[in-house]
Formats: C-alpha cells, structure tokens, sequence
C-alpha cells in the first residue's frame, strides 16, 4: 500500500475517545479480539468492542444457538461469558496488551448490576470505553426491558455514567416502537454515544420437524439481511440526537460504511462480518482510506451526515 | 497457532455417488501443518446468500500441498460446493481446532459412521507413520455399499483392512458398528478414535467405558465462525456448562461430555 493511503485522515472521536479510523467491532463477534491475531492486525483497527460482560458467569442456552437464514443468521447464545472477575483476572492482561483501543460491553438484569459491573471496571487499566448492552433480547429477564422504556434506559444510563471514568456508548435495539425516543432519552441520561442496531427478534422454523429451529425459540436476526433497517435507525437517530452515533448492522464493506456515515454515523462497528472475512475489519480501514483519496477529502469526517436529500 | 485465510484452487473433484464428494484443495500452507481431526471453513459461494462459511473436517493432506475434504450434500451450501468446478477457487480458513491425539502405547481403533469417516483416513495415515509398529484397527459404517466401498478403498490403499457395517446389510455386518467392535480383539489396552452419528458416538463412547478404554469423539455442531467468536458450537460437559466445538475440540475425551442415553 502506498504511503498517499497510509498517511490519509480517518480520525473520528466518540465524545473523548479518539479513533484512528471509524472502524469498530461489534460486542460478541470478535471475542476479545487476540483470536482474530492471525487474520488482523489489531492496531489498525480504530477500537474493538468485546464481549458482553455480566456480574455473574452465564452458560448461555443450549444447543442450537444458531441458525443461518437467508442473507443473514439468527443467534440465541444467552450472553454466555465469564462474568466481570474472571474477565478483570483472566481477559484484562491479554486486552491490556494490544494497541488499539478496547470498549467493554456490559449487561445487567436489573440497574444495580449495571452500576457494580461499571464500578468494577472503573479502576480497570486499559479500558477506552464501556458499551451497555440495554437491547440483548436472549434472555427471558435480560436487558431488553431497559432498551424498550425511555426513563429505564436513561436510568441504566445514568447509572453507568456515574461510576465510570471512561466515555458511555449504550448500544440500542431495534426492538422499539421509536428508537428516536430511547435515543433522546439515554442522552438526557448522560450517554457519550449510542450505537445501533442490536439484532432483530426473528425466528426460524423446521418445516418438516416442525419444530423452532433455535433451543431458545426466538433469537437475534444480524448479517446483510438487516442493513437497510440499521440504515434507517441511524439516520433517524442522528438527526434525533446531538451525541455521536455509531452505526451496526449487516456492514461488511467500506462501502456500506460510507452509506452509515452519510446516513449520520461518526464510527461504524462490524459485527457478523467477521464470522465470513475474519479480515473484513482490515480490509474495510484500507477500503475508506481508499475512498477517501479517490473522493479527494481532507478527512472521513466530511461525509458524516453527508446524505444528498435533493 | 497458526491459521491463514485463503484463496484455494480445487485441483479435482471426485464423485462417489450422486451426492457423496470429495474435493482436493491446493494449500501448501494448510497442508503442511494440519493434524488429524483439524478441520476448515469453506465460503460456498461469493454471494450474501448463504452467508456462513461450512466446517469441514480435513479428510487427507497429500506431499504438504493438498488437503481434501468429503461431504454428502446436505443443503445449500453443500450442493453449490457439489456443483464446483475444477479450478475454481474457494475461500478457506483453517486449519482449526485441536485434533485427535494420537497414542501409540495402545492399542488403535477408528470408528467412522457415514461421513464421519473423513477424518479418520488422515488420522490412520497419521498413525501408520508415527506409530509404525501397531497398525491401527478400522471399523466404518454407512447406509449402504455405494457410500462405502470408494472409503473402504482408501484405506486399504493403506495397507489396512476395514471392518465394515452397513445398515442395508449390503456391505459388511447387517448391522451398527458397535456389533462389529464388540467381535474384534481389542485386548485390554485400547484407545478409539471415532466421527459419525451422535447415536454411533454414543454408543462407541459407551462400549469404550465399559472396558475401561480411552475414547476420543470427533462432535460436529453448526458453527457461524470456527475460531471461538460465535459462540454457537456448544457440546455440554460433564463438570456442568458447555464446551466450544470450534476451540476446546471438535475432539474430546468422551468422558468429559454429556451423553444422553436413551
């Protein structure tokens, strides 16, 4: 690659965390992040998110957790992980290590463990942002009720923000009658950011045994499949909002990257991406950095919001 | 652990019947360093549609440049594999998971059910050459001799004479493998290396129980990523929770799981 691509602006900052670039990994498809070391250079990234982290240990479901469907794939893991001591003890040195920023995604059943998980966390070395899942929809009591009412989501919210040092992102779901309406209200809760979309509810049946095809019955629908609905929420809740928002949901590509950002988006996150292209977080950097000199911009940051209406 | 994603050429493409193939794949990386019961994860396609890659185990590597692998066309993303050409390329990522280990103290017994069997030819290929003065035993099972006879083939290639069941009676014992192992003299010393049916492996891990072997099982999941990032290739263990098919195997010692028996 020639030094005119490697030297090109893609900075962007989410409220105090600076990116090198607006490309982002989303909480659960990239584990925390050194099982990607073979296929990607991790510093090249502008920050990985990772798993989903409760106070407790969770199993998760059983068996089948997954399911492809058309241009798309389905998943009921139940928040598996390690729970927020193990993950301190055993996940933090490794993650400490890499040079590139690290978002922690956080969960709760109810507000006070979103406050002691951020709190355990607070004191944590090498944590650049924490991401609070109030939109899983796995799990029977889980969070999904703070990401479908305004004053919850603002309480989690503000209930994060007060016991952390580091900048909030509250990842949102679509689950919603109008997404616009938890937006504005974890901003009033002191959110930095909001990311969006989680996955959809969907649901996937065996014609033949007729039976659901996940042991969960329903799940999360993520992949291309759900891009123009993310497209959609993005551009709404960016106009909604003053916080910077980030953009999930089916992106795959510097090209769907620049449609997240035209459409409002400051960063993106990619998520089922990785599963497919282990590689697809790379190759999307040096795709923008691309489309920049060809596009001859000063910076990424010029096309954020940048949709032609008329 | 090293692992590459790649472009692979398919150098050939073999029939066995209409829906059982195998294709030879060029990667001197993944060749040269991929273990028995390792296994990869083929694009089928470069379309959104299907969108998941497909885990297939490594079924042979030949001279450090090709690996094969063997299917039954199951789906969609088997059948647009089935309906590859030679030369065409396909993305591959691998080789993942742990393998089978191989003890050459013992006595071997390789145990494959339909296509269960392909990793056990690289791992009697393996065996041969590690473990030169115990010849390992060979029990496969299928539906019928047409899925049968091309796997029989292959390792008698090797010098080894499989034992073989099939559940039509037309090859072999009429019969499941289980009926074939109990007849052979595995002394008191075994270890079994088996890949089939969840019923096949079931009762494999329990006959090797009951004479107090060692039992290495091969679990096959659906997985979305192969590398401990989904999450979704969940085996439930003994000790309570789950392990990852992609990471903590797809082999495992049999003891440690949860067998449900009926």
């Amino acid at each position: 690659m020639g030094s005119e691509i490697t030297s090109v602006d893609l900075r962007v900052a989410i409220g105090s965390l600076n990116l090198r670039n607006p490309v982002m990994t989303a909480s659960g498809t990239f584990g925390y992040a050194r099982e990607f070391e073979p296929y990607v250079n991790l510093h090249r990234l502008g920050a990985v998110v990772v798993k989903g982290i409760s106070l407790e240990p969770r199993a998760g479901n059983p068996s089948p957790r997954i399911v492809e469907t058309s241009c798309g794939m389905l998943n009921a893991i139940g928040l598996e992980n390690v729970g927020v001591e193990r993950f301190i003890s055993e996940k933090m040195e490794s993650l400490q290590g890499l040079n590139v920023p690290v978002v922690v995604n956080i969960l709760g059943d109810t507000l006070e463990e979103y406050r002691e998980i951020a709190k355990r966390l607070a004191d944590v070395e090498g944590i650049a942002g924490i991401e609070v899942n109030i939109s899983c929809p796995n799990v029977k009591k889980g969070g999904v009720a703070f990401g479908t009412a305004p004053e919850m989501a603002a309480a989690v919210t503000a209930a994060v923000q007060e016991s952390s040092s580091v900048p909030v992102i509250v990842k949102l779901s679509p689950n919603v009658t109008d997404i616009t309406k938890i937006a504005s209200a974890v901003e009033e809760g002191g959110a930095d950011a909001v990311s969006l979309i989680n996955t959809l509810i969907g649901m996937a049946i065996d014609y033949r045994s007729r039976r659901p095809q996940l042991a969960n019955v329903i799940g999360g629908l993520s992949g291309p499949a759900i891009k123009p609905v993310a497209l959609r929420m993005v551009y709404q809740v960016a106009r909604a909002v003053s916080i910077p928002v980030i953009g999930v949901g089916g992106i795959e590509s510097a090209e769907d990257i620049v449609e997240f950002m035209l459409a409002g988006a400051t960063a993106v996150q990619i998520g089922t991406a990785n599963f497919v292209n282990p590689r697809a977080s790379e190759d999307a950097v040096e795709g923008l950095a691309q489309y920049v000199v060809e596009q001859k911009l000063g910076s990424i940051r010029e096309i954020i919001g940048g949709l032609i209406l008329s | 652990m090293s692992q590459f994603q790649e472009k692979t050429q398919i150098t050939r493409i073999e029939r066995f019947t209409e829906d059982i193939v195998r294709l030879t794949l060029d990667s001197a990386d993944i060749a040269s360093i991929a273990k028995p019961g390792q296994f990869v994860m083929i694009r089928t396609g470069n379309t959104k549609d299907p969108l998941l890659r497909r885990p297939f185990s490594i079924s042979q590597t030949s001279n450090n440049k090709h690996f094969q692998i063997l299917f039954k066309v199951v789906g969609r993303g088997t059948s647009l594999l089935a309906h590859c050409r030679e030369g065409e390329t396909l993305s591959v990522l691998g080789p993942l998971g742990n393998g089978f280990r191989i003890n050459c103290k013992s006595r071997n017994c390789l145990i494959g059910g339909g296509m269960g069997i392909a990793p056990l030819l690289f791992l009697a290929k393996t065996m041969l050459r590690k473990c030169p003065n115990t010849p390992p035993l060979v029990v496969l099972g299928a539906r019928n001799r047409e899925e049968l006879t091309s796997l029989v083939s292959d390792f008698a290639e090797l010098g080894l004479s499989a034992h073989t069941a099939t559940d039509d009676g037309s090859l072999g014992h009429h019969g499941l493998v289980t009926d074939v192992l109990k007849t052979l003299d595995l002394g008191t010393d075994c270890t079994t290396y088996v890949c089939g049916p969840h019923p096949m492996m079931t009762a494999v891990h329990l006959f090797s129980q009951g004479r107090n072997y060692d039992c290495q099982v091969s679990m096959e999941t659906s997985m979305a990523c192969g590398m401990g990032a989904c999450l979704g290739c969940i085996v439930p263990v003994e000790k309570g929770g789950y392990s990852h098919a992609c990471t903590d195997g797809p082999v495992f010692d049999a003891k440690e799981l949860v067998w449900e028996v009926k």
